[in-house]
């Protein structure tokens, strides 16, 4: 029975059942459109996790390299960090956001500006040292380019990874509840419409032998009435009768409408 | 997806760290002080609270025009319930290594999903 299982609350007709087909048919092909959209975003999230993981080291590398160069700067210009800090007032480095499109999913991918007029510290080291902090800051820019490329690549792996999720458990309930529940409805309709079709039958084959026993009956009155007739003529022709203990025959038959009972009031 | 929208005004990198990191991104330009005279950098040494950290922190990934939020290591590890529980795609959370504290890749929290995920 198709009772087992959670199935769609709609009657069984014929209509329904259309129109469940058409749904099953679409179940199906989203998830097969869902399953290929999560093998293609898994695929670009293996390749950026590579790549998270290379940044990672890199990074850890440059920024290094860049320590070690404002060490430098320490070394000969003395200790530039109050200066340094007093002077921001706008920022010269900054990023813009492009896209990329994965499968109808949009990528943030961040790109390093640096504005012309960096002109900001060209006063810092005026006395000594200007060369190395020169350096030091191209150094940084290099370190804060590597910063920006990891970043772009960990908000692609972080926004990736929520939607793989989404569309992993979207895969999973169309696979697991939608297409049960519309296959359960489906064969629910079906054996209600077979059920019904051998009430139907079974009604008809009913009617069938009523109507059969009505004529066999209808003939068989017929038949006696026909035997009857066909006795009283023949009786009629012979003086002879069979039942003339029931005062039948001719002398009872015939007689019997003439003849009046004073009893019987008509 | 509403990050789309403001995606476009996100374009400041802000960090959080010890003086010297700090001095050197300040260096490469990416400091910013606005109209109502803040910051986008925190400076932090042995004798900043937490508590101002945490803030820090929490004013830095919700402000709108922040688009990467660069943060030692080492800070990193004074308040590491809140980043191990910050997952949001905007701003980009990068921990990095400060002079005196070499990186370790096992005590990242990106890293650790990455090589989560790459385990099984």
């Amino acid at each position: 029975m198709s009772g087992a299982g959670p199935r769609e609350a709609i009657f069984p007709t014929r209509m329904n059942l259309t129109v469940t087909k058409g749904r099953m048919k679409g179940a199906q092909t989203g998830h097969s459109l869902l399953a290929k959209k999560r093998d293609a975003l898994t695929q670009r999230f293996r390749q950026i996790l590579k790549k998270v993981d290379e940044a990672k080291r890199l990074m850890g590398r440059v920024l290094q390299l860049a320590s070690f160069s404002l060490a430098e700067v320490t070394y000969t210009a003395g200790d530039i960090g109050y200066q340094v800090q007093e002077s921001v007032r706008k920022a010269s480095y900054t990023v813009k956001a492009k896209q990329e499109n994965v499968s109808g999913v949009v990528l943030p991918a961040f790109e390093g500006v640096r504005s012309k007029d960096a002109s900001d510290f060209a006063m810092t080291g005026l006395s000594r040292g200007g060369q190395q902090i020169q350096k030091c800051r191209d150094t940084y820019v290099k370190a804060v380019g590597t910063l920006v490329e990891l970043a772009s690549l960990q908000t692609a792996f972080t926004i990736l990874d929520e939607v793989i999720r989404a569309t992993n458990r979207r895969v999973n309930a169309i696979e697991h509840v939608i297409i049960p529940k519309l296959d359960n409805t489906i064969k629910y309709i079906n054996s209600e419409l077979d059920e019904m079709d051998r009430e139907e039958f079974f009604r008809l084959k009913k009617v069938q032998g009523k109507k059969k026993r009505d004529a066999e009956k209808a003939n068989e009155v017929r038949k006696k009435q026909k035997e009857k007739e066909e006795d009283e003529g023949e009786e009629g022709g012979e003086k002879d009768s069979r039942d003339e203990g029931l005062k039948g025959g001719a002398e009872g038959g015939a007689d019997m409408l003439g003849e009046k009972d004073e009893d019987v009031i008509f | 997806m509403s990050s789309q929208v403001n995606l476009k005004d996100r374009n400041l990198l802000a960090v959080i760290g010890d003086e010297d990191s700090i001095t050197g991104l300040l260096l490469a330009g990416i400091g910013h002080v606005d109209q109502h005279q803040k910051k986008n950098f925190l400076i932090v040494d042995s004798k900043t609270q937490t508590s101002v950290i945490e803030s820090a922190f929490q004013e830095f990934t919700e402000r709108k025009d922040i688009a990467i939020l660069l943060i030692n290591q080492h800070v990193a590890d004074k308040i590491r319930p809140s980043v191990d529980k910050y997952q949001a795609a905007f701003p980009a959370l990068l921990e990095i290594p400060s002079k005196e504290h070499p990186y370790d890749p096992s005590k990242d929290s990106v890293l650790k999903r990455v090589q989560k995920l790459r385990g099984d």
